[in-house]
This record gives structure tokens, C-alpha cells and sequence, in this order.
């Protein structure tokens, strides 16, 4: 019976495995080989010289790498800052209110990412929604806030606000009531149970909630793109360019390959120390 | 000279909008003193201990420890601890870190704090290996010790006990009832013990009161509580008992309502009398009925059909409908088995001295 499980296993999980390997794996290998190529080539039958990465160091693109990961940096610590009040109170306080939430914030993403962040665009631009009519109502403007480091940071966090927030509601909806009681029965005050009961029990939905918005902010363009007007290049728009443009693949694949590599790292060091299992309620 | 109560309620009244679930509660606990409040589910027990110990506001009323106000004092303030249900030990924490917690928090120095962790490890009879252990590793009557340990850590003035043996298997929570009560004996310290079954409160308790629908019906000992209950609620939540509804017929006399009961002794020997149509129950433990011969006699005689007999253990229990439709109960123990057989007539007969009086309908 076991074994006839087992076998039952393997084939209900062939599909996906199919799909994982064909569109998954077999780019990610395409590109890895694409990144050992000589520059300026558009087939892999050459000889590796991995000259694309060496350029990767001289030409500086080492900058938007560090622009793009400190921007992940700080988005994710401000999400989780924002989330962590909204999160528990959908967990543990608002009832039948959180349903409301959650649908309000998931409609959310029924509209395209670009769109709204032309929205927000049209609503921050000089002469925009805000600035414009503050101007033609009390004759003083201001300068719009576009263009600029804080605001591609802020399109960050309004962009990956569910995936920080729904993991991090799950994470705290798994503290149970009573070990805070017991916590607050035996002497702890508000502060202390949330560092010593809360955070600790909470950690799989904040490490999933950080993972996700870190590695999806890591590789994010648009909002470099649209709201910070290519103030800041961030490593994505590199890769782009190098595609695009500059029609070296190898060096768009060797700087994809570092990319891959160093958010790979994080990833697997994150899943590894939690519990996947316990977050989606499986018994095992 | 009368001691000064350790915990002293008055008045106390917890409203939820329309609905009370705690009405007035009046009562005084004594230092030392194992406490067990008993009430079905829904009887406001558990409200009851969640305003002793801070989690829930009282409605009105005061409560004061050692004559101090602490009703308005939050959970985390108050000099006394509960164990909970779950027991709500902390799964991110090894047992040591758990029994240590209040400690740290009081920002005791970890030497001091590994010490009382050991001793009270050594306490709770758990082994001193057991302090690195995880709490996963550990089973359902060696967390329901770590809780103890972590609650007695800062050294409560009052421990609190929700129902903590209710999730175990009932031969652990046979021995730990008895455990529980060995604890007590040796830290010397006032527990208050709320259950629902009055069978582990009597095992451990020096007074148990019965509440009922926000209310005490009774506070006594657990002898009181099962040879002499106040009302039919208390005398039916302990185990199996045998009412009779009776009414007073002249000063001296009782009358069966409609059952067939010969009065021969005074009813006066109950240590009650009751006027003329007052109405009262007449309560008999099954233990103390007898299956009569035809030669022998007793104060109170009645006949029936043996109906069913079950096998409880070291005891049979015997049911036997009487004329009016009644099923009593009676409880022999396995050596007096009885040998009449089921569908038979018998006569069954109980003693003035065995029986007590509850008035009121």
C-alpha cells in the first residue's frame, strides 16, 4: 500500500515536475551558460572565457546591484514595520473586519502594477492631483516628491504590501492566545511579550513575508522606472539594457547569474530554518 | 483568632452587555487553603478565576489580596499566577528557559535563575537533565510539570489552576490529581482550582465550592458537599444519588410524594423537621441502600424490579424501578455482590442516620 503510494506520488507529481524542468530550470540554464559566453555572442557554441563577468566589476555595474539590494533592504524593514500593526490586528483582533481587509488589499492587485504606479504618477507629478490643485487653491505649491531615492522605496512598499502582509498575519495568527496570557500572567508587559512570545513565534510568517518582498524588490524595475525616472538605475534595468540595447546577452545572463546567486542564498538560507509545513497546516 | 483571609471577594459581578455571567460572588480564601470552584460548563467558573488572575475586568465588586485592592491591577502586575488549560507553556523556549521566564523578567541574574530553575526541576520530581530539553520532547504529565515549575518560579502568593488536567488521559490525571495535592502540601502555598469535576476537587481540595449559573450554591468540605448537599443540583453533580420528593405531613411526620416509602423511625432523627405541605427531597447515596431480606427491616423500605446490573470495577451498580416508574441506584461493593436475579422483585431498604434532607422543591 505504502509502495503503491508512493508510486501514485511520482506520477501525480510528473506534470509539474514536467513544467518545472522545461520552463523553469532549462532558462535558468540557458542563461548560466549564456553568462560563461565571450561578449557580444548569440549562440552557446564558444568557447567559455567568462569575460562577461569580469566587466561586471570594471564597468561599475556593482553600483546598481548594491542600489537595487539596499533598496529591497529598506523596503522590506519598512513593510515590515507598516505590516506588523495591520497584520495583528487581522489576526487577532479585527474579527470579520480582516476579510474586508484582505479583499480590499488583493483587489489591489487586480490592476496592472504599471498602471497604478502611473496613477501614483499623475497624483504626485508637479502639477499633479495634489500639488496642482493646492496651487490653484491657495497659490502655493511645492516640489513634487518624484524622481527621488524615498519615493521609488515608498512604490516599493506600496507594490509588495501583500506579500508582506499576508504571510506576516499568518505567522501571528499561529501565536497562540494563551501563551501571551501566560506571558502577561507572569509578569511580562506589552514590549516584552512581544519580543520574547510574538516575534519568536511569529518568525516562519515574517521570514516568508521578508524573503518574498526582499527577492521580489531585489529584481523590481518599474518602480525605479516610473517613479524614480531612471534616477536611480537599479540592476534589473541593467540586465534589460544589456539585452535590449547593448545586444550583449552574455553579460545581461553574467549579471542575471550574480543576481540569481546572491538572492539563491538568501532564499535557501530562509526556507531552510523554518517550517513549511507547520505555516500551510499540514499534518505530518 | 480568625485568620486574615489571603483573597477576599465582595460583590463581585462580571456582565457581559445583557447577559451575567458572574452574580455577586462573595468569598473569602484562606492562606494555605486548596480552593476548588466546581460548576458545569457555562457556570462562570472560568470567568470567575480570569478577574482573580487579571485577564478579564470585574463588572463591579472588589477583590483585595492581604487587604490590598487588585482588581483594577493588570495580569502582570499581580503577585499571583495561573496555570492554564493548555498549560500554554512557550515551544520556542527549552523547559529551563520556560521555568526561567518570570525570572528573567524580574531580571533576576542567570546563576540565581539556573539555581531556582534546578530546585524547582527537583520539586516537580523532574530529572535535571530535563532542563535543556525541548518542550516538544516532553510528555502530557511532564509539560503539566514544567507549568507548575514556571508558575511556582517567582514564588505567587496565589496559584490559579484552569482546568489543567482536563486534556490528559484518565489515569495520568489520577495521579497527578494526587501529585497536585503533595505539591500543595509541601510549598505550603493557597491554590485555587477550578474544574468540572468534582470527583478531582475532592480528591484535593480543603473546600470546594459548587458554583451554578454565575452563583455558589454551596461552599463546604467534600464531605459536606457529598454526605450533606444544599440543594438538588449539588447532591446530583457528584456521581449517582437517590432523591425521593417528600412533603411534610404533620410536625413529626414525612409523606412520599406518591412513592411508596414506610416512614418507621421520627422523621424528626433527620435533624430537620418539616411543616405541613413544605416540600423537600429526601436524598440517599447508592452505597448506603441495601437489598433487604425477607426477615430484616430498616427505617426507610422500598419495593421494586432489579432492572440492570453493571459492573463499575471494585463496585456493581444496581438499577431497580420502583412503583411509581423510579429507577434507584444502588452500589454494592464486588465482594457484597447482590444475587437476585434481573426482572426479580426485591426490597430494597436505607437507614435514617445514611439519608439527608434537601429543602425546597
Amino acid at each position: 500500500m505504502e509502495r503503491l503510494d508512493r508510486k501514485l506520488g511520482i506520477f501525480s507529481a510528473l506534470p509539474l515536475g514536467v513544467i518545472l524542468l522545461v520552463c523553469f530550470l532549462a532558462p535558468l540554464l540557458v542563461v548560466a551558460a549564456f553568462s560563461v559566453m565571450p561578449e557580444r555572442v548569440f549562440d552557446l557554441k564558444h568557447i567559455p572565457d567568462f569575460s562577461a563577468y569580469s566587466v561586471f566589476f570594471q564597468q561599475g555595474y556593482y553600483k546598481s546591484l548594491f542600489w537595487s539590494l539596499g533598496m529591497a533592504l529598506i523596503s522590506t524593514v519598512v513593510l515590515f514595520l507598516v505590516c506588523w500593526p495591520l497584520a495583528f490586528g487581522m489576526a487577532k483582533v479585527f474579527g470579520k473586519f480582516s476579510l474586508v481587509l484582505t479583499i480590499a488589499v488583493v483587489m489591489s492587485l487586480f490592476v496592472s502594477e504599471n498602471i497604478r504606479l502611473f496613477g501614483w504618477v499623475l497624483t504626485l507629478m508637479k502639477g499633479g492631483l495634489f500639488e496642482g490643485y493646492l496651487r490653484s487653491i491657495t497659490g502655493y505649491g511645492f516640489d513634487s516628491p518624484l524622481y527621488d531615492t524615498p519615493i521609488i522605496i515608498f512604490g516599493l512598499v506600496y507594490v509588495y504590501l501583500p506579500f508582506m502582509l499576508f504571510p506576516l498575519a499568518q505567522g501571528i495568527s499561529m501565536v497562540p492566545d494563551d501563551a501571551r496570557q501566560a506571558a502577561a500572567d507572569l509578569g511580562a508587559t506589552r514590549w516584552q511579550i512581544l519580543r520574547q512570545i510574538d516575534l519568536p513565534l511569529a518568525a516562519p510568517g515574517i521570514l516568508v513575508g521578508s524573503l518574498l518582498s526582499f527577492v521580489l524588490a531585489a529584481g523590481a524595475v518599474a518602480e525605479s522606472k516610473i517613479l524614480g525616472g531612471q534616477s536611480i538605475i537599479v540592476i534589473a534595468d541593467d540586465i534589460e539594457s544589456a539585452f535590449t540595447f547593448g545586444q550583449n546577452w552574455p553579460l545581461g545572463a553574467a549579471l542575471s547569474m550574480v543576481l540569481i546567486l546572491i538572492i539563491g542564498v538568501f532564499a535557501i538560507f530562509g526556507v531552510s530554518r523554518i517550517d513549511l509545513d507547520a505555516i500551510m497546516g499540514r499534518k505530518r | 483568632m480568625e485568620m486574615q483571609p489571603i483573597l477576599s471577594l465582595k460583590n463581585v459581578v462580571k456582565n457581559y452587555g445583557d447577559f451575567t455571567a458572574v452574580r455577586g460572588i462573595d468569598l473569602d480564601i484562606t492562606e494555605g487553603e486548596f480552593f476548588t470552584i466546581v460548576g458545569p460548563s457555562g457556570s462562570g467558573k472560568s470567568t470567575m478565576i480570569r478577574m482573580l488572575v487579571g485577564m478579564e475586568d470585574v463588572s463591579s465588586g472588589e477583590i483585595k489580596l492581604r487587604n490590598n485592592r487588585i482588581d483594577q491591577t493588570p495580569a502582570n502586575l499581580r503577585p499571583t499566577c495561573m496555570v492554564f488549560q493548555s498549560l500554554a507553556l512557550f515551544p520556542h523556549m527549552s523547559v529551563g528557559q520556560n521555568i526561567e521566564f518570570p525570572l528573567k523578567l524580574r531580571k533576576e541574574n542567570p546563576a540565581n535563575r539556573k539555581q531556582r530553575a534546578l530546585e524547582l526541576l527537583d520539586l516537580l520530581r523532574l530529572p535535571a537533565s530535563y532542563y535543556n530539553k525541548r518542550i516538544s520532547q516532553c510528555s502530557g504529565g511532564e509539560k503539566q510539570r514544567v507549568a507548575l515549575a514556571r508558575a511556582l518560579a517567582f514564588d505567587p502568593e496565589i496559584l490559579f489552576f484552569d482546568e489543567p488536567l482536563s486534556a490528559l488521559d484518565y489515569r495520568l490525571r489520577k495521579t497527578l490529581d494526587k501529585e497536585l495535592k503533595d505539591l500543595h502540601d509541601r510549598t505550603g502555598k493557597t491554590f485555587v482550582y477550578i474544574t468540572h469535576s468534582l470527583e478531582e476537587a475532592m480528591v484535593m481540595s480543603d473546600r470546594i465550592a459548587i458554583m451554578k449559573e454565575g452563583e455558589f450554591e454551596q461552599i463546604a468540605t467534600a464531605d459536606e458537599i457529598y454526605g450533606k448537599p444544599v440543594s438538588r443540583f449539588v447532591a446530583e453533580f457528584m456521581g449517582e444519588v437517590n432523591l425521593f420528593s417528600v412533603e411534610g405531613t404533620k410536625s413529626e411526620g414525612l409523606q412520599g410524594n406518591g412513592i411508596e416509602i414506610h416512614v418507621n423511625g421520627n422523621a424528626t432523627e433527620l435533624g430537620v423537621s418539616l411543616k405541613k405541605g413544605e416540600k423537600a427531597a429526601l436524598m440517599v447515596r447508592p452505597e448506603y441502600v441495601r437489598f433487604l431480606q425477607s426477615t430484616e427491616t430498616s427505617d426507610f423500605v422500598v419495593r421494586g424490579i432489579l432492572q440492570a446490573e453493571f459492573a463499575l470495577g471494585s463496585r456493581i451498580q444496581y438499577e431497580v424501578t420502583i412503583s411509581t416508574g423510579k429507577t434507584l441506584t444502588v452500589e454494592k461493593l464486588r465482594e457484597d455482590r447482590f444475587s437476585g436475579e434481573i426482572g426479580s422483585d426485591v426490597t430494597l431498604g436505607f437507614d435514617t442516620h445514611h439519608v439527608h434532607l434537601i429543602r425546597g422543591e
